[in-house]
């Protein structure tokens, strides 16, 4: 999956959960969480778990987004859409290899 | 769908066959195979304690099943032994099976249970805990755990629609007691209101009321069996 297959993944999961009009301005730079961001604390824990899941079946691996890597990091991954393709990605690529 | 963990023998066992009479498809764990077999139950030789096996245990739960809604945190272990002779190995094995393992089964099976906004956690803890039994130091801290773990996952699940409940049964004719001495088992049943064992059935019908829709209400219980404390 290519990042930005993988960017529109994330979009549209973001999308779904929070009933978004595809007219709402989502991008890469959309924070995830901290003030006046689109999802709650608990949004942004089902959030994850749907992309996980989402990741998970369609290339046949099984990450774990939140793992202690991501959780010790001094800035979070999970900051903004483009925080997270960037380390959803790194994750994939390195169980398959591609 | 139903998930036992610890169903290889006693309480898992009997809840593993009254849940398959109840209806459901139930998978279950254990470390070891099973030398049984069961219309509608599929075995899985499973550690709790281990993370991967754990992920590999949903991970084919969901592709046969697709959902979850029961799981029965039943897998665990006890210590009896006084605290002045108990070996720290002791400590990080029950800790292992009863906390690592509720923790790992609780939190994958909510990942899956909240797909459909239902969910129904049962976990095992025992009278040893409010009863601060004396011998059990290691197997009550760890159940301690189990409880509080219990009561703050209630909590962080009450919005997914999964309930998290604990029973606490007296002491069950099974493995777990077998190298108990007598009086000390009747002098611990001595303190509860309904002087007696417990049965396996004892743990089910419990088990059955929490896990039916109607109990949405009810969540973060520790639950005694046999009488006040």
């Amino acid at each position: 999956m290519s990042r930005d297959e993988l960017r529109d993944l994330i979009l549209t999961t973001i999308r779904q959960f929070t009933e978004m009009p595809e007219t709402t301005a989502l991008d890469e730079t959309t924070r995830l969480f901290g003030d006046q961001t689109i999802l709650d604390s608990l949004g942004l824990v089902s959030v994850l778990m749907d992309i996980e899941q989402q990741v998970n079946d369609q290339l046949n691996t099984s990450i774990v987004i939140a793992d202690e890597r991501a959780m010790s990091q001094q800035r979070s991954p999970f900051r903004s859409v483009g925080s997270l393709t960037d380390y959803v990605l790194l994750l994939t690529t390195e169980q398959t290899g591609a | 769908m139903a998930l036992v963990t610890g169903s290889r023998k006693g309480i898992g066992k009997y809840l593993v066959e009254r849940l398959l009479q109840q209806g459901y498809q139930v998978v279950g764990c254990s470390r070891e195979a099973v030398d049984w077999e069961l219309e509608g139950y599929w075995h899985h030789q499973t550690d709790v304690s281990d993370e991967d096996q754990v992920q590999a245990l949903f991970d084919a739960i969901r592709k046969r099943y697709g959902r979850l809604d029961v799981t029965v945190n039943n897998a665990g272990v006890a210590s009896m032994n006084h605290l002045l002779l108990t070996p720290v190995k002791t400590l990080d094995y029950v800790n292992a099976v009863n906390i690592r393992g509720t923790f790992l089964v609780t939190r994958a099976s909510a990942r899956l249970m909240r797909a459909h906004k239902f969910g129904r956690i049962i976990n095992m803890s025992t009278i040893a805990v409010p009863l601060s039994l004396a011998g059990e130091s290691i197997y009550v801290a760890s159940k301690s755990a189990v409880e509080a773990l219990t009561r703050v996952a209630s909590r962080e699940l009450a919005d997914f629609g999964i309930t998290v409940n604990a029973i606490g049964p007296t002491p069950i004719e099974t493995d777990l007691i077998r190298n108990v001495p007598a009086a000390k088992i009747q002098e611990l049943i001595n303190q509860l209101a309904i002087k007696r064992l417990g049965q396996p059935e004892d743990v089910f019908n419990l088990v059955q009321f929490l896990i039916k829709p109607e109990s949405s209400y009810i969540t973060g219980q520790i639950i005694y069996l046999g009488g006040p404390l």
